[in-house]
C-alpha cells in the first residue's frame, strides 16, 4: 500500500511538473476511442496521429516548432472525453484540438472547447458537429447525410424509388438512418419497409423475409457499420432477394470484403476514394495524397489503411496547414486559416471552408463502388 | 475517543462538508474543480447504493439504470415538455423514486444472485430502451441538455456546479445519518445481519428492503440529474452495464457500511484513471492491479479497514 502511494504521488508529482515546463513547442492535444466499443475506430487513429507526429518533426515541425502530441483514451465513454477535454485546456494547456472518435464523444467535448475558444478538428461522422456551424469546431469527415443523399443520387440514376431499410442499433446505425428517413422525400424516394436487429444477431433473415414477401421493394439499404453489413450480405445473398442491395460508407473496409466473399457481388455503396487509390487516373491530384497515407500506413504498422485512420490524418495535417499558414499557433488566427481553408488535398477529397461550412467537401468526395468478383470496382 | 468519532456518520458528514468548503479555496485550476464534481456526483449514487447493500444486505447491478433515467430527465423535460431544468430534475428524482417502488416490490421478494440477475436486467432493459429510441433520446450519440441557469449567484458554470453537487452531497450524507440513527435506520442494520432474526423481532422485512431500494434509487437519479447539468451532453453509455459495476466497486472499494466510505470509494476510482493516463497502454492493466491489491490488502474497503487499524494502534 505504501508503495502504491508512493507511485501515485510520483506520477502527480511528474503530472505537476510537466504541465509547468515551458518549452517552445505547438502542443496538440487529442482524445481518441482506442479501448471499449468504439475501439476499431480510436486504433487506427492514434497510430496515424503518431506517425503524423513523427513525419512533421522530422522535417523541422510547424512553423519552426516542434510538435507535442497530447494523447488521451477515453475508453468509448463520452462523460470520460469530456473530462479530458477539460485536462487538455486546463492542464496540458493545448494550442489546438483534434479527436472524437465517435459522434457523441465529439458532441460532449464541444463545449469545453467552445468555451475555451480552442480550434478543434473532430474525427467523427455526425452531420450534428458542424450543423448549426460552431466558431471554433471543424471537421473533414464525410457526414453520414452525404451517404445518404449519394446513396439516393444512385438510385434515381438506377430508377428505384422504393425501398426497405434494415439497420443495427449502434449509433452510427441509427444516426445515418435518422438523416436517411429524413431526406428520402426530397429525392422522391418512399420507404417502404424499416427492420432492425440487434447488436449480437449473428442472423438477419427473418427481416430479410418479411422484406422479400412485401411487393414493390427494388432495393434494400442497409446502413451500419462493423459486423452488421456482413451479416445482412450474406443472409441477402442466401435468400436470393431480387432487390438492389445498398450499405453505407463504413462497410467500405476490407474486413468486410473478406468476411462475405462473392456472396457482395453487385452490392453498392458509397466510399471515399482511400479503397480505390490504385484504380483513380494519374491525373487525379488526389491519388498521390490516397497512395501516400495508404503506404505510409501500412509500412509502419503492418495493417491495411482505413478511412477511420484517414480522417485523423487529415484532421492533423488540416490543423498543421492552417498554423504554417497564420504562421503562429496563437488561437484566433489559426481558427481563421482553418475557416480560409482552399483546396487542401485529405484522404476524404479536396476540402474548401468557408464560415458557413466547417466541413469543406461536398458529393463529388463519395465514390459509388459495386463489389465485382469479391473486389472493389467504381461504379460511377 | 478519536476512533468512536470516526464512526460517527455526523462527523463524517461533516469532514466531508469542510472539505467540500475548502476545496475551491486550494485548488484553482477547473480540470480539477471538475474532478473533484465528479467525485460528489458518484458519491451521492455510491452513498445510496452503499445504504441498499452495506445496511439492508441487497445487492443491486442495475443502478446505473436509474442513473441514467435522472440524467434524461434533465435532458427530456426542457427539450420535450418544455419544462425548467430544476422541475425536470425533481420530477426525475420523483419518477424514478415512484418506478423502484413499483419494481421494487417484485424484485426484492428475490435474494442473492437472484436479485443481482434481476437488479441487471432491469439496468439492461433501461440501457436499450435509451439507445433505441433515437427520435426521443438522440441513440446513442445521446443528446444536448439545456444548460440550467445558475448566474444570479454570479458564479461560473462549473462552479455552480460544484457548489450544488457538494451541497446534494452533504445533504444526503445528512439525511442518511439521520436515517441510521434513526428505529428504521436500526431496522436496515438488522436485515443486513439476518433477515429471519429481523422478523422475527417484529421488523416489516419487506417494508425495510423497499424503502432502502427507492431512497438508493431516488440518490441515483439525483447524481444522473447532476451530471447531465454538468456535462450539458448526455449519451446512454453513461448508465451502461459497466457503470453499475463501476459503482458497485466504488461501493465496496470504499468500504460497505461506511457512508465516508462511499466517498472515498468514489474518490478512488475518479481520481485513479487520471493519475494512470501516464502509462499509456498499461493504464487498464494497472488499476485492475490496484483494486485487487486493495481488496486483498484491506478486504473490508479503504475506510472500514483503516478504521480496523486505528483501532488497534489508537486508544
Amino acid at each position: 500500500m505504501k508503495r502504491t502511494l508512493t507511485i501515485c504521488a510520483a506520477t502527480g508529482l511528474a503530472l505537476i511538473l510537466s504541465g509547468q515546463v515551458a518549452l517552445a513547442e505547438v502542443k496538440i492535444g487529442a482524445v481518441v476511442s482506442t479501448t471499449g466499443p468504439a475501439s476499431f475506430l480510436g486504433e487506427p487513429q492514434k497510430q496515424t496521429l503518431e506517425l503524423y507526429v513523427k513525419e512533421l518533426n522530422d522535417k523541422g515541425g510547424i512553423n519552426g516548432e516542434p510538435v507535442k502530441l497530447v494523447l488521451y483514451d477515453d475508453g468509448s465513454d463520452a462523460n470520460a472525453s469530456r473530462t479530458f477535454a477539460t485536462r487538455l485546456v486546463e492542464e496540458d494547456r493545448v494550442d489546438a484540438v483534434v479527436g472524437g472518435s465517435g459522434t457523441g464523444n465529439s458532441l460532449a467535448m464541444i463545449p469545453v472547447f467552445e468555451d475555451a475558444q480552442i480550434p478543434y478538428v473532430s474525427f467523427s461522422g455526425g452531420v450534428e458537429i458542424i450543423d448549426p456551424v460552431r466558431k471554433w469546431v471543424f471537421k473533414p469527415p464525410h457526414t453520414d447525410l452525404m451517404a445518404c443523399q449519394k446513396i439516393y443520387e444512385d438510385m434515381k440514376k438506377r430508377g428505384i424509388s422504393k425501398i426497405a431499410i434494415i439497420a443495427g442499433q449502434g449509433g452510427f446505425a441509427k444516426s445515418m438512418e435518422k438523416q436517411c428517413k429524413r431526406v428520402a422525400s426530397n429525392y422522391g424516394i418512399s420507404i417502404l419497409m424499416s427492420e432492425s436487429y440487434g447488436p449480437r444477431d449473428s442472423d438477419v433473415t427473418p427481416q430479410l423475409n418479411r422484406i422479400k414477401a412485401s411487393t414493390g421493394v427494388q432495393a434494400v439499404l442497409n446502413p451500419d457499420i462493423g459486423q452488421g453489413p456482413a451479416i445482412v450480405t450474406r443472409n441477402f445473398h442466401q435468400l436470393g432477394m431480387g432487390a438492389q442491395l445498398y450499405l453505407s460508407h463504413a462497410a467500405a473496409t476490407s474486413g468486410y470484403l473478406k468476411a462475405v466473399g462473392s456472396d457482395a457481388n453487385g452490392a453498392l455503396l458509397p466510399a471515399p476514394s482511400l479503397l480505390v487509390a490504385e484504380a483513380l487516373p494519374e491525373s487525379d491530384p488526389l491519388k498521390k495524397v490516397l497512395t501516400g497515407y495508404k503506404t505510409l500506413f501500412e509500412k509502419s504498422t503492418g495493417k491495411e489503411a482505413d478511412a477511420f485512420g484517414g480522417y485523423a490524418r487529415d484532421s492533423f495535417l488540416l490543423l498543421a496547414d492552417a498554423m504554417k499558414r497564420a504562421g503562429t499557433k496563437e488561437k484566433t488566427a489559426v481558427r481563421d486559416a482553418l475557416e480560409a481553408t482552399k483546396g487542401f488535398l485529405g484522404t476524404v477529397g479536396t476540402i474548401n471552408m468557408s464560415p458557413t461550412d466547417h466541413l469543406g467537401i461536398d458529393l463529388s468526395s463519395f465514390k459509388m463502388l459495386k463489389v465485382v468478383d469479391a473486389k472493389w470496382g467504381i461504379a460511377d | 475517543m478519536l476512533t468512536k468519532a470516526l464512526q460517527n456518520p455526523f462527523v463524517s458528514t461533516l469532514a466531508v462538508a469542510l472539505i467540500v468548503v475548502a476545496l475551491p479555496l486550494v485548488v484553482g485550476s477547473n480540470f480539477h474543480i471538475r474532478l473533484a464534481t465528479m467525485v460528489y456526483i458518484f458519491s451521492i449514487v455510491v452513498l445510496g447504493l452503499n445504504l441498499l447493500m452495506g445496511y439492508a444486505g441487497q445487492v443491486s447491478l442495475g443502478h446505473a439504470g436509474f442513473f441514467i433515467l435522472g440524467a434524461y430527465s434533465v435532458a427530456l423535460g426542457p427539450s420535450q415538455l418544455g419544462l425548467n431544468p430544476w422541475l425536470s430534475m425533481a420530477g426525475g428524482v420523483a419518477l424514478t423514486s415512484a418506478l423502484a417502488f413499483v419494481i421494487g416490490r417484485p424484485l426484492l421478494r428475490l435474494s442473492g444472485y437472484h436479485l443481482a440477475m434481476a437488479t441487471l436486467a432491469f439496468g439492461a432493459i433501461v440501457y436499450v430502451f435509451i439507445t433505441n429510441e433515437v427520435d426521443l433520446t438522440g441513440g446513442p450519440d445521446g443528446m444536448q441538455v439545456q444548460r440550467a441557469n445558475l448566474s444570479v449567484l454570479g458564479l461560473s458554470h462549473l462552479m455552480s456546479w460544484y457548489w450544488l453537487a457538494g451541497g446534494f452531497l452533504v445533504l444526503s450524507m445528512l439525511i442518511l445519518s439521520n436515517l441510521l440513527s434513526s428505529p428504521a435506520g436500526r431496522a436496515l442494520r438488522a436485515l443486513h445481519d439476518s433477515e429471519v432474526a429481523a422478523g422475527v423481532l417484529g421488523i416489516d422485512v419487506a417494508r425495510a428492503k423497499l424503502m432502502a431500494f427507492v431512497i438508493s434509487a431516488a440518490l441515483a437519479a439525483l447524481a444522473g440529474a447532476n451530471l447531465a447539468l454538468l456535462d450539458g451532453h448526455i449519451t446512454p453509455a453513461a448508465g451502461g452495464i459497466l457503470r453499475s459495476v463501476e459503482l458497485l466497486t466504488m461501493a465496496v472499494v470504499g468500504g460497505l457500511g461506511s457512508l465516508v466510505g462511499s466517498v472515498a470509494g468514489a474518490a478512488f476510482l475518479v481520481l485513479l484513471p487520471q493519475f494512470l493516463t501516464e502509462f499509456h497502454d498499461y493504464e487498464h492493466a494497472i488499476l485492475g492491479f490496484l483494486l485487487v491489491v486493495i481488496m486483498v490488502m484491506l478486504p473490508l474497503g479503504i475506510v472500514p479497514s483503516l478504521n480496523a487499524v486505528m483501532r488497534r494502534w489508537l486508544p
